[in-house]
């Protein structure tokens, strides 16, 4: 089977009813999707199918040949945050983090889906399948809303400059 | 993998040993459970077409319908029941097909809009050993099972109403979901959540058809049901609540 993941072209041998999940984590090492409840319950493995949210533990791998897929790890790289990573991190929408690849996926979804600001009803819409057992949703929705007004679409040189004495560390699984 | 209806029906034979994946919203779990795959065939459908809505008259769901097509399609009370099926990532890969065909049971409680089916008198295509047929989904929901569906069609209700009991999180199952048609000057009524797959309520039917006063028919409303315990709600709880579940349908259908 072979797709393309985070704009690079990918083959797997796994059997076609393989959960996109296991094929993203144990053929790719791609690890942002994250296994929760894995029956479609939780929201933390969402991912974008040809730009739609789709949960990555009920998509048969069989069926994406020729598709694109984009994980967390495609939306922006440790020195290139996009504007939705940026927001969540400002706003402090994650506590432990395991909920928030999902969400940050679903919401980039949304945000994608309008031109305008979204609103407190349309995040809840979208993201009424995403649990979260930390923040209480409260800074969730507001940073996803923060991030489509464009407060975050600014260069990252400002609010999220490198640590020099940190390396650069990119995601297992970037675009090349 | 077939991508047309002919190559759908000719993958699937006679069924035997042949496992469809349609959405794959309740067979993926499966996988990642070790359950599947057994050995076996999967038909993946998701390139078979199969999903076009036709309206002429009737209305023709194709089996891999989305259930966020059925909603936009606006059939009721069919659209409404599909609207609140779990969440939009899920009604975007579920299909109409999928949920007709849930596995019954008490450790699924899938399969939604069997109830608004059943109450508009759906007609299932299907094919399998004998070839291809159309049926009641009446008659399709008490049989085995075991055949392809190719689509459904469903005749516009002059009135609808639907209602769901819900544990409060905006992603539960539904504990009980009561839909109503009338369609012909005839009401029919059907129940999801309280018996092994969704059923008419038969004897509401006959009191409102008798003319009884909706309270009178409401109280019919656990006739011929077999309300199960789970983790959602008690077999008690369920026939405690659903008479008052078709008291509120039955209002909502006459317009109060």
């Amino acid at each position: 089977m072979e797709l393309t993941i985070n704009g690079v072209p990918r083959a797997t041998a796994s059997s076609p009813v393989t959960p996109l999940l296991t094929v993203l984590r144990e053929d790719f090492d791609i690890t942002s999707a994250k296994p929760g409840c894995e029956q479609g319950g939780c929201g933390t493995c969402t991912v974008l199918v040809d730009g739609a949210p789709r949960r990555a533990c009920l998509v048969a791998v069989g069926t994406l040949g020729g598709a694109e897929v984009t994980t967390v790890e495609g939306l922006g790289g440790a020195r290139s945050l996009a504007a939705i990573q940026k927001a969540f991190n400002d706003r402090y929408a994650a506590q432990c983090g395991y909920c928030t690849t999902g969400m940050v996926m679903a919401a980039q979804a949304l945000i994608d889906s309008t031109d305008e600001a979204v609103t407190r009803d349309q995040v809840l819409d979208a993201l009424s399948g995403h649990v979260c057992r930390c923040t209480g949703y409260v800074k969730i929705v507001d940073a996803i809303i923060a991030a489509s007004t464009g407060e975050f679409d600014h260069d990252d040189a400002d609010d999220f400059a490198a640590d020099p004495s940190q390396p650069e560390v990119e995601p297992k699984g970037a675009p090349a | 993998m077939p991508v047309s209806e002919a190559e759908a029906i000719e993958g699937f034979g006679d069924g035997g040993n042949v496992t469809v994946l349609a959405g794959g919203t309740i067979l993926m779990p499966e996988v990642t459970y070790g359950r599947y795959p057994k050995g076996g065939r999967t038909l993946m459908l998701h390139r078979a077409g199969l999903d076009a809505v036709a309206d002429g008259g009737a209305v023709t769901f194709g089996a891999m319908t989305s259930l966020d097509a059925v909603v936009a399609a606006g059939v009721e009370p069919l659209a409404a029941a599909a609207a609140v099926v779990a969440d939009p990532e899920i009604r975007a890969q579920a299909t109409i097909g999928g949920n007709l065909c849930a596995a019954p049971g008490v450790e699924a409680p899938r399969g939604d809009l069997q109830a608004p089916l059943l109450a508009m008198g759906a007609r299932v295509r299907s094919v399998g050993p004998g070839g291809e047929r159309t049926e009641s989904v009446d008659e399709y929901l008490a049989g085995p099972r075991d055949r392809l569906v190719l689509s459904i069609e469903v005749d516009r209700p002059a009135r609808a109403a639907y209602i769901t009991q819900r544990r409060p999180h905006s992603h539960s199952y539904s504990v009980m979901a009561i839909a109503a048609a009338e369609v012909d000057g005839t009401v029919r009524m059907a129940a999801a959540g309280v018996a092994p797959h969704a059923v008419r309520l038969t004897g509401v039917e006959q009191a409102l058809a008798g003319g009884a006063s909706p309270a009178d028919a409401a109280a019919r409303a656990t006739e011929g049901v077999e309300p199960h315990d789970d983790a959602l709600a008690s077999a008690w709880y369920r026939r405690e609540v659903l008479p008052v579940l078709v008291a509120r349908v039955i209002k909502q259908l006459q317009g109060g």
